[in-house]
């Protein structure tokens, strides 16, 4: 072969290397690292799976957040329009966490209980995370038509 | 009053950047200078117009003229005075206007300085920078202005600044980001000059160099300074989130770090042109994304704005006018003939061009983990998140590629180098740079991790010490070094010590979440916390429970104070951090949330270098500014010796 084809052949064998090797960790790591989000209804109904980590998200009960006595374990409930999930959490609370108020939390469900390895709230009085946002009219609008 | 001055100054500006975009396209068209030299006045006339107008806002806001909905909004009688004039750009309609007058700041600057450049060439820039100013001046009358009356029902008091913002840090850091956001501005408006003239010259890169090289100043300290933010405000002693926000600005400034490397090699070398011009209409177009991010809140993020999707449409819109406005007139006036040079594999440009590729790729990874959930939402896959782990594992190990790219180039030559001649000079700094690693690793007891952090940072920080070194010539000594060399030296270090600072962070922190009585001490190491005392303590507009905590570290003793506020006009509970900085740690004491036997949930750091993460950034910024004005200086040089 030509010396300046078998360069160009070199480049072009590289290049497709180079782009499916990072095609592929791109594809594994996203694969592994993506977090889906359920409203409780979707949870309570069976739709999220167990042992994956998911991200639920509504609103937290009022007078379900209780703090274990010597420790920072914590459990409260996250409810929307139609069912609950119970949420347990070991840390310390964003400051914006409130009873019935928007919080998301992120874990993974064992055993009906979502043991949470983190928890978000608002960040300021005007905002609500969008997917809790977007649940809770989908859920408001089929009711108007129920 | 003030509202009214401020709003009919926009529209005024609006005009004024109508003509900008017009006359000197016109003068252009119609082969007239003094058309042509109008961009000048008018470029003036908008900033003027548009300092007015900030000007007015933060007028309304010292006066607490609450019948303004943005004032009311987002202040309080009972704000001290410099935060109601930081709530200027402390919200949607406000940092818009504001980030349009710095664009106007930059209009200045290119009116004043930059005298170097051809008439009919900066008239182009003009015209396209009129038209980005035409465009966000647009967004602002036609979807945010900030100046909307409350009447005839004014409150009689405001609904206070969101208390995230009522810091320091809050008070630089988004100006700062602006300038570099809109910086990309200029070196696309260069790049579109560039290829409208159709020019087969380097000449247009040379003028451009300083204005990306001040350009990736500002989105440098930006960051710096947002970490730092971060990290003291809301972090929880996190300093880096991967949040869609955070890589909204990574992104411009990855891909400008990029422009002026390219940049330098098409001054120098006559290559990469198209390249450098891609990357020019990318940073912009990235920028634009960015504040696509952040305003139209499609993104669950701590930075979202509350969501309004009629501005998100509008700025898609004028992100969709650039890009493809700009890569049609790329396919149409690209350089069409290829300039080839030839250059082996260890040459200066060689490296510059994985120097690109690498960064270009990281950009490449970050934009699609950050607009993944937002396609996926379009396409019904689900409402998703990326997590951070998914940065960590894809962006990280290119970045080490990129890293250990960056003490070896300076070390090239253009074309070629001799490899013996190469090993030579790089072996003293790689072999101080591993005696110091295994040095300072056995000593603070690290991992095999911890050994490699000191090893690439030291490299990278003593083989960019050492170019000065060996290119200081026998007569003046380190006087003959350029500006732009010792440019060099000090952003490639900067690197190197944030390598330190990221990765002794990250390997060697430790965090405590635990429950604290008074006058029980915990210990994290050699480092024991007491709290003394838990006591109330009130602000000008806001309530809070203190503790002060004595940390003994040795025989050194430090007394902190944290708080937890609330904000008494929004109610809005507050964490204030206490940190005790240091050069080879940070002490960080955080209050969580008060049990019920009057304990409280604590959580205390020990983070080791974590100011060296900063410092890296702020190096890098520094050695850039002295590679843009030090180019500067050396043309006047030369242009002294000419005359």
């Amino acid at each position: 072969m030509h010396p300046a084809r078998k360069k160009r052949l070199l480049l072009i064998v590289l290049m497709v290397v180079g782009v499916s090797v990072a095609t592929a960790a791109i594809v594994t790591a996203m694969s592994q690292n993506l977090n889906l989000f359920f409203p409780p209804r979707d949870v309570a109904a069976g739709k999220a799976p167990e042992n994956t980590t998911f991200r639920v998200g509504g609103l937290v009960k009022p007078g379900s957040v209780s703090r274990d006595q010597s420790s920072l374990a914590v459990n409260f409930v996250i409810y929307d329009m139609e069912a609950e999930v119970a949420v347990s959490y070991e840390g310390i609370l964003p400051d914006l966490f409130a009873e019935d108020e928007a919080a998301v939390a992120t874990g993974q469900l064992t055993n009906g209980v979502f043991v949470a390895t983190q928890v978000l709230a608002k960040h300021d009085e005007n905002y609500t995370p969008p997917e809790v946002a977007d649940a809770m009219r989908e859920q408001a609008e089929e009711g108007s038509y129920e | 009053m003030a509202a009214e001055i401020g709003l009919l100054t926009l529209w005024l500006a609006f005009g004024a950047s109508i003509s900008l975009a017009l006359f000197p396209a016109l003068g252009v068209k119609l082969q007239n200078p003094s058309l042509m030299l109008l961009g000048n006045w008018f470029a003036a006339l908008v900033f003027a117009l548009l300092s007015l107008s900030v000007a007015a806002l933060g007028a309304a806001f010292l006066a607490d003229d609450f019948s303004v909905a943005y004032v009311a909004n987002h202040s309080n009688t009972l704000l001290p005075w410099y935060y109601k004039l930081t709530a200027v750009w402390g919200s949607h309609e406000g940092s818009i206007l504001f980030q349009v007058w710095i664009l106007s700041c930059w209009l200045l600057a290119l009116s004043l300085g930059g005298r170097s450049i051809e008439l009919a060439f900066k008239a182009k820039v003009f015209s396209v920078l009129g038209l980005v100013t035409l465009a966000l001046i647009a967004f602002i009358v036609f979807t945010s202005s900030p100046f909307e009356r409350l009447l005839p029902f004014a409150p009689n008091e405001g609904s206070d600044l969101n208390p995230l913002l009522q810091d320091f840090g809050m008070i630089i850091h988004p100006p700062l980001l602006y300038v570099g956001y809109v910086g990309t501005a200029v070196a696309f408006a260069f790049a579109m000059a560039s290829l409208i003239e159709r020019r087969d010259d380097d000449k247009w890169a040379q003028w451009a160099q300083p204005w990306a090289l001040v350009g990736m100043v500002f989105l440098s300290v930006g960051i710096t300074i947002g970490s730092w933010w971060a990290y003291a405000e809301l972090g929880w002693g996190g300093w880096w989130f991967w949040d869609p926000v955070e890589n909204a600005s990574l992104m411009p400034w990855l891909v400008s770090v990029a422009l002026v490397h390219s940049l330098s090699v098409n001054v120098q070398r006559g290559i990469f042109r198209s390249w450098t011009v891609l990357l020019a209409i990318s940073a912009f177009s990235l920028s634009l994304l960015g504040t696509f991010l952040v305003r139209s809140g499609v993104i669950t993020s701590v930075h979202a704005f509350a969501t309004d999707p009629e501005r998100g449409m509008f700025i898609l819109w004028i992100l969709l006018l650039v890009v493809g406005g700009s890569l049609f007139t790329f396919a149409l006036r690209a350089p069409t003939q290829a300039v080839q040079r030839k250059y082996g594999l260890l040459s200066r440009e060689f490296f510059l061009l994985l120097n690109n590729l690498f960064l270009v790729v990281i950009t490449f990874t970050v934009l699609i983990g950050t607009l993944w959930p937002l396609i996926a939402d379009a396409l019904n896959w689900g409402k998703i998140s990326v997590g951070a782990q998914y940065f960590n594992w894809v962006a990280l190990p290119i970045f080490a590629l990129t890293v250990l790219t960056a003490p070896m180039a300076p070390f090239l030559n253009w074309k070629k180098t001799q490899s013996n001649r190469l090993t030579s000079r790089i072996i003293v700094p790689l072999a101080l740079a591993l005696v110091l690693a295994l040095v300072i690793g056995f000593s603070g007891g690290y991992h095999w991790q911890g050994y490699l952090v000191w090893f690439s940072g030291l490299a990278i920080i003593l083989a960019s010490a050492s170019v000065p070194w060996y290119s200081r010539s026998k007569q003046r000594g380190f006087k003959s070094i350029r500006a732009t060399v010792w440019g060099m030296t000090f952003a490639h270090a900067g690197l190197g010590v944030c390598v330190v600072g990221v990765g002794m962070t990250s390997l060697e922190s430790v965090e405590r979440d635990v429950r604290m009585g008074a006058g029980e001490p915990v210990a994290i190491g050699d480092v024991s916390f007491t709290v003394e005392r838990f006591y109330r303590l009130d602000g000008p507009n806001y309530a809070a429970e203190a503790a002060d905590v004595i940390v003994n570290e040795g025989s050194s003793v430090t007394r902190l104070t944290a708080e937890k506020r609330r904000y008494l006009a929004s109610g809005q509970i507050m964490t204030e951090a206490a940190v005790d900085a240091g050069f080879t740690r940070d002490v960080y004491v955080a209050m969580g949330e008060q049990l019920d036997n009057g304990d409280w949930a604590m959580r205390l750091q020990v983070k080791p270098f974590m100011r060296w993460v900063w410092y890296g950034g702020g190096l890098v910024a520094f050695g850039a500014l002295l590679s843009a004005f030090g180019r500067r200086s050396r043309r006047r040089e030369t242009m002294e010796v000419g005359e």
